[in-house]
């Protein structure tokens, strides 16, 4: 228990501190431990200052000990951090209906009292039963929130707008003090704010029952920083920082480098560090925006960030969370694998990209230097083939036949119209982890969907159908050792070739994937 | 009565007890000339039955003859297509499917015309195909080398000049053909580091590459010397081996004992010092032409290897004083140096570095016109086992040298002494080397019949003289060199003014005659010409050129005996349309130069072309290629032929002309050229 009181402690004496030393809306710094297990999104911080002010206030009034809150909060921590599974999906429901059968009981026992009080002073009534509607609605919002975060385990869209969702209602609804609901991002804010008020004003019945699955939260908790340990970076030794997802979507090209917040001009963000301390008020760092030009700065923790898509990979609640390393990482990655691809190619109408960069740079390259395998697959660049053919047995470089490339050619933008989207990312994350190197840990789950993709669809149906036409001028067989374990993958990934033209090949692999 | 029919039996059949095996073993020894093989195999139906399974390699003059010859012979296992310069893919069709399970190596290196189609006939019909020579294919592209590497049991391969040829090809046949032990890339101007790096991936059989010329890097020697097998590496003109991409190279080719490195312009000492870092076993070194000065910190760069190193070439580096010695001191065991067109050379640098090579056997000196007398007496002190010795236009040398040679140096085979100083007496102590096969006396202005017959004396091993412009040499010492060296074989005596058909008719004794270089002896008549081709039945080259005696009756002569020539030099003879057409008759001829021969029309010519189908090469005045009807000039590129047309100006060389008669005048202004 006294671990469990530091770290309320910690937490709440940071944000409360932070608050009154009416530090600019930006104080994440202090509280990055807070951040690693939160539910929510808390990249701005404690940016609202009413709503700090109420809870001063509300503590003062209610006076109330902080664990309640704090087991709330570890409990949607615990709910929000599981990912799909059975068992905690079973947990998750008996837990639910325990939480229902307590709400239950006390609305019971609300009507009781209601009776039992009336002969006494208005106001104390009056702010009982505030207290008491308070209260049943916190039960009420974090059933329904486990209820989402349970659901949306098996959907990832619900998933995905579960962080923005449940705002509005606790915190507009039923929030008596006035707050400023300005932009998207405040207002997410304002609900972990606000429900960490609410939390406060939790009542103590409640409280005991809870602390029982509260250690079991617990411990889930541990385990997972234990796996964080086992990465390269040990847990305590950068902070995270989790962008929202308009933020990383939003046209921003400078970031503050603390905070993540971004801005279009370099100019803004300058205004905006000296928000930051004092020693980003110096000429020199605003007039020359290098980084390294901080003189005298204590070496600052490494920053990592996170994507805010649950169940991603480099989403810091994932099990195995692999952070990304800068601003421009969590854009890209973003953009690649949570976002539609609406850039399409111009020249084969097939590839499509979300980020423009890559579009571009495919567009480079289109339709030039094919750079073909005996596989079937193709290489933008030819050391990129050699590499490949020297890692595989058995496969050749393919040699088309000069008067057939350009008919080919043709006959690959028609055929890729209709394959499926699963080659599409395929191939893209093949093309993005093959040509760019600086975003390699963006480009690698990408990749390794592609791969899976691209085995899934090229089953050995296609074989009877495929014919080398591109691949060999003479008939032949095809590879003769045997031994070779990727000889089916071979064959059958014969029947995809951009150049085998829109016929027989480009059919059976529309017709496999669908 | 029966016994009668016996016997009469046995005479009709005297072969029958004789057994396969000791005809092929008879046949093994007959071999050594074509003629006699052809007699053989005439003899009888039997004989020439046991000829036709005892062959086992063929060279035929005519691609169009395959599926007889072959048909014919059915045990070909080596097939020399070299004479036939069209080869169709019918022809290689042909030739896998009649020799198909027996081929082993097919030279296709001076024939064209055939394409991937026929290449792949050959290659899946002959499944045991071994060695397989593509040199030439200039307009060979990957998709003939992707049906070479059908042929999988490959081993040797020779590419040289596929300049169409890329990595792709490349790496098909790496992928192909495993078994790769041999392969030449020579001037394969299209492979690159990623064809090269993947043939050492896959081919780990590898024992020799050529990758002469090819624009690689040394990323690619990474892969390459990591072969455990590899044993000659030919890197010559590399330009893109440059020292930084050998930078991060640490191998352990401990097989590796030859590297050519020979003109990589850009590798340096220190891409060389790793280069050789894990060569220990390195037993050839070529570094010619390289950039680098070849001093003291040079040959610390040979450290590692200097233990087995046996021959190392430096031909036309600039090398110090030092650095000899400290390659003499290093490399004991050295049995050959080349320092052929090091003008820095000194004597005392040589001295230096001949002083502890005991073992030496070879030094080719060429061109080191520094050197004098002092550093051949070393060399002839401290070598006693040389065995070649090239020292061409090593003017300053004194004739007290060259006796000292003769007299220590008694294991001497191979001697050049072009341009130098030795006169008779010379000659005299350097006929005591007994074995000596090769002599080269051109404008050696010093030495007469009397030193010639020294050597025809002694040498009775003599296989090559050349006696290019020397000018004191007569009818008396050509017939002395006839009379006591039976074994030659290559013979100049061009511009020696004083040579008449005496000369001729002595050196038609030495019937191994192959070569024959008679240009501007002005005295030879047809009747001289008549005893060489009577007599020399292997004559295949033959030069007359500015020999006006020569007529149409000898040319008529060397056609009806010289059926193996091949070449031959009609230029500013007297030769006309008759002597020329005449040449048609000889089966193999493939090279004819007749510039400036007045008596040829175009008609003649054009005959004489069309009836030579064997021609590869015509030297023809340039007058004619207008006069020459253009649709048989294109008929005869088609066949194979390439057309060389010189344009002599004859109106002012008649100063020109009589400076090339008068030797001394003519090597005054060679000496003057020098100094300017």
């Amino acid at each position: 228990m006294e671990t469990e009181d530091d770290l309320c402690r910690n937490n709440w004496g940071g944000s409360s501190s932070s608050s009154n030393l009416r530090e600019p809306p930006v104080c994440f710094t202090s509280q990055h431990k807070w951040e690693d297990a939160s539910i929510l999104d808390y990249e701005m911080g404690m940016e609202e200052e009413p709503s700090l002010q109420v809870f001063n206030q509300m503590k003062a009034s209610t006076g109330q000990d902080n664990n309640g809150g704090q087991v709330n909060v570890d409990f949607l921590q615990g709910v929000r951090a599981q990912a799909w599974d059975p068992r905690t999906m079973l947990s998750n429901l008996s837990f639910m209906e325990e939480k229902i059968h307590e709400l239950q009981d006390l609305v019971h026992l609300i009507v009781g009292r209601n009776g039992q009080l009336q002969g006494r002073q208005e106001q104390l009534v009056a702010q009982q039963q505030q207290q008491q509607q308070q209260l049943i609605t916190i039960d009420l919002t974090s059933i329904i929130i486990q209820l989402i975060s349970t659901a949306g385990s098996l959907l990832p869209s619900v998933k995905h707008n579960m962080s923005t969702a449940p705002g509005p209602f606790p915190g507009s609804a039923l929030f008596p003090y006035p707050r400023e609901a300005n932009n998207l991002a405040s207002q997410t804010l304002n609900n972990n704010n606000t429900c960490g008020v609410h939390d406060f004003d939790f009542p103590k019945p409640s409280v005991v029952e809870e602390r029982e699955s509260h250690v079991v939260e617990e411990h889930e908790m541990k385990d997972e920083d234990d796996v964080e340990e086992g990465e390269n970076l040990p847990p305590g030794s950068y902070e995270i920082l989790q962008l929202e997802k308009e933020e990383i979507l939003a046209p921003h090209t400078h970031f503050c480098t603390i905070c993540g917040k971004g801005f279009k001009r370099d100019a803004n963000l300058r205004m905006h560090m000296r928000g930051h301390g004092d020693e980003y008020k110096t000429p020199a760092a605003l007039a020359k925006p290098n980084k390294e030009a901080l003189p005298g700065s204590v070496p600052m923790l490494i920053k990592r960030y996170s994507c805010p898509f649950p169940g991603c990979k480099r989403n810091k609640d994932h099990k195995k969370f692999q952070p990304l390393k800068t601003i421009l990482c969590v854009k890209n990655h973003y953009k690649r694998t949570h976002c539609d691809k609406s850039f399409t190619c111009s020249r084969c109408h097939t590839k499509k990209f979300s980020v423009i960069a890559d579009l571009k740079t495919h567009e480079k390259h289109c339709g030039k230097n094919k750079w073909l395998c005996s596989c079937g697959t193709t290489f933008s660049r030819k050391d990129k083939l050699f590499g490949h053919i020297a890692l595989f047995q058995g496969h050749t470089p393919a040699i088309p036949l000069e008067e057939t490339k350009p008919s080919a050619q043709r006959g690959s933008s028609s055929g890729g119209n209709s394959s499926n989207n699963n080659i599409n990312t395929g191939m893209i994350g093949f093309n993005v982890g093959s040509a760019t190197n600086a975003n390699e840990e963006v480009a690698q789950p990408g990749f390794m969907d592609g791969k899976i993709s691209f085995e899934e669809s090229f089953s050995p149906l296609c074989f009877d159908t495929c014919n080398f036409r591109g691949f060999h001028e003479f008939p032949r067989p095809m590879f003769d050792d045997s031994e070779s374990s990727f000889q089916m993958l071979i064959s059958s990934a014969c029947g995809f070739s951009p150049r085998n033209g829109g016929g027989g090949g480009g059919e059976s692999v529309s017709n496999t994937s669908l | 009565m029966k016994k009668a029919k016996q016997i009469q039996h046995m005479i009709s059949k005297p072969f029958d007890l004789l057994s396969e095996e000791l005809v092929f073993i008879i046949l093994d020894l007959v071999a050594q000339s074509p003629s006699d093989l052809k007699s053989f195999s005439l003899t009888c139906k039997w004989f020439y039955q046991v000829e036709a399974r005892h062959r086992r390699s063929l060279k035929p003059l005519r691609a169009e003859y395959l599926p007889r010859i072959l048909t014919r012979y059915r045990n070909t296992s080596d097939l020399d297509l070299t004479f036939c310069p069209r080869v169709t893919d019918y022809a290689l069709s042909v030739v896998g499917c009649l020799s198909g399970p027996t081929l082993r190596s097919v030279d296709l290196s001076r024939s064209f015309s055939f394409s991937a189609a026929g290449l792949l006939r050959l290659a899946v019909k002959c499944v045991s195909l071994v060695e397989i020579d593509l040199s030439n294919a200039t307009e060979m592209r990957d998709a003939a080398a992707a049906v070479v590497a059908e042929a999988k049991s490959l081993e040797r391969l020779k590419l040289g000049r596929c300049k169409k040829l890329t990595d792709m090809g490349i790496g098909c046949i790496a992928v192909g053909c495993r078994k790769l032990k041999r392969v030449s890339l020579k001037w394969c101007v299209g492979v690159g580091d990623l064809g090269v790096g993947l043939l050492a991936v896959k081919c780990k059989d590898l024992r020799s590459l050529d990758l002469s010329y090819l624009p690689i890097t040394g990323k690619c020697l990474h892969d390459v010397l990591k072969l455990q097998h590899l044993e000659e590496l030919l890197l010559q003109g590399c330009f893109g081996v440059d020292d930084d991409s050998l930078k991060s190279l640490t191998h352990h080719c401990n097989s590796l004992k030859n590297l050519d490195a020979s003109s990589c312009q850009n590798l340096t000492q220190r891409g060389l010092t790793s280069l050789l870092s894990g060569a220990r076993c390195l037993e050839r070194l070529d570094l010619a032409h390289s950039s680098s000065v070849i001093s003291l910190d040079f040959a610390s760069s040979l450290n590692k290897v200097s233990s087995a190193l046996q021959s190392i070439r430096l031909d036309g580096c600039s090398v110090t004083c030092d650095g000899l010695k400290a390659i003499g001191t290093l490399c004991i065991s050295l049995r050959e140096v080349s320092l052929s067109k090091c003008v820095t050379v000194t004597d005392e640098g040589l001295s230096c570095l001949v002083m502890k090579l005991k073992d030496l056997r070879k030094l080719d000196i060429t061109c080191c016109r520094k050197l004098t007398g002092v550093s051949i007496t070393q060399v002839a002190n401290s070598c006693p086992l040389l065995v070649s010795l090239k020292m061409e236009s090593c003017s300053l040398v004194s004739r007290d040298a060259f006796w000292l040679l003769g007299h220590k140096c008694r294991l001497l085979e191979e001697l050049d002494f072009t341009d130098n100083e030795i006169d008779d007496g010379g000659l005299k102590s350097i006929s005591s080397c007994r074995s000596l096969s090769s002599l080269k006396l051109g404008i050696c202005l010093n030495i007469t019949d009397r030193g010639l017959s020294y050597i025809g004396m002694g040498c009775s091993n003599l296989r090559e003289l050349d006696l290019y412009r020397s000018v004191g040499i007569t009818d008396i010492g050509i017939s002395s060199i006839a009379q006591g060296c039976c074994h030659l074989e290559t013979i100049n005596i061009s511009y020696c003014k004083d040579i008449t058909d005496r000369s001729l008719v002595s050196l038609s004794k030495c019937s191994m005659l192959q070569t024959f270089e008679s240009r501007g002896c002005q005295h030879i008549t047809c009747q001289g010409l008549a005893a060489i081709a009577v007599r020399c039945k292997r004559l295949t080259k033959l030069d007359l050129k500015k020999c006006p005696f020569i007529n149409d009756s000898g040319l008529l002569t060397l056609a009806h005996f010289s059926q193996g020539l091949k070449q031959i030099s009609v230029s500013e003879t007297g030769v006309t349309d008759v002597g020329l057409v005449s040449l048609a008759n000889i089966g193999c001829l493939q090279n004819i130069a007749a510039v400036n021969t007045r008596g040829l029309s175009p008609s003649g010519v054009a005959a004489a072309l069309v009836g030579c189908g064997g021609l590869r090469k015509a030297k023809l005045h340039a007058s004619l290629r207008l006069l020459v009807p253009p649709s048989l000039i294109t008929h005869m590129e088609a066949r194979g032929c390439a057309f060389l047309w010189k344009d002599y100006n004859n109106h002012n060389n008649n100063n020109t002309l009589q400076a090339e008669l008068d030797p001394k005048y003519w090597k005054l202004q060679l000496e003057e050229d020098i100094e300017l």
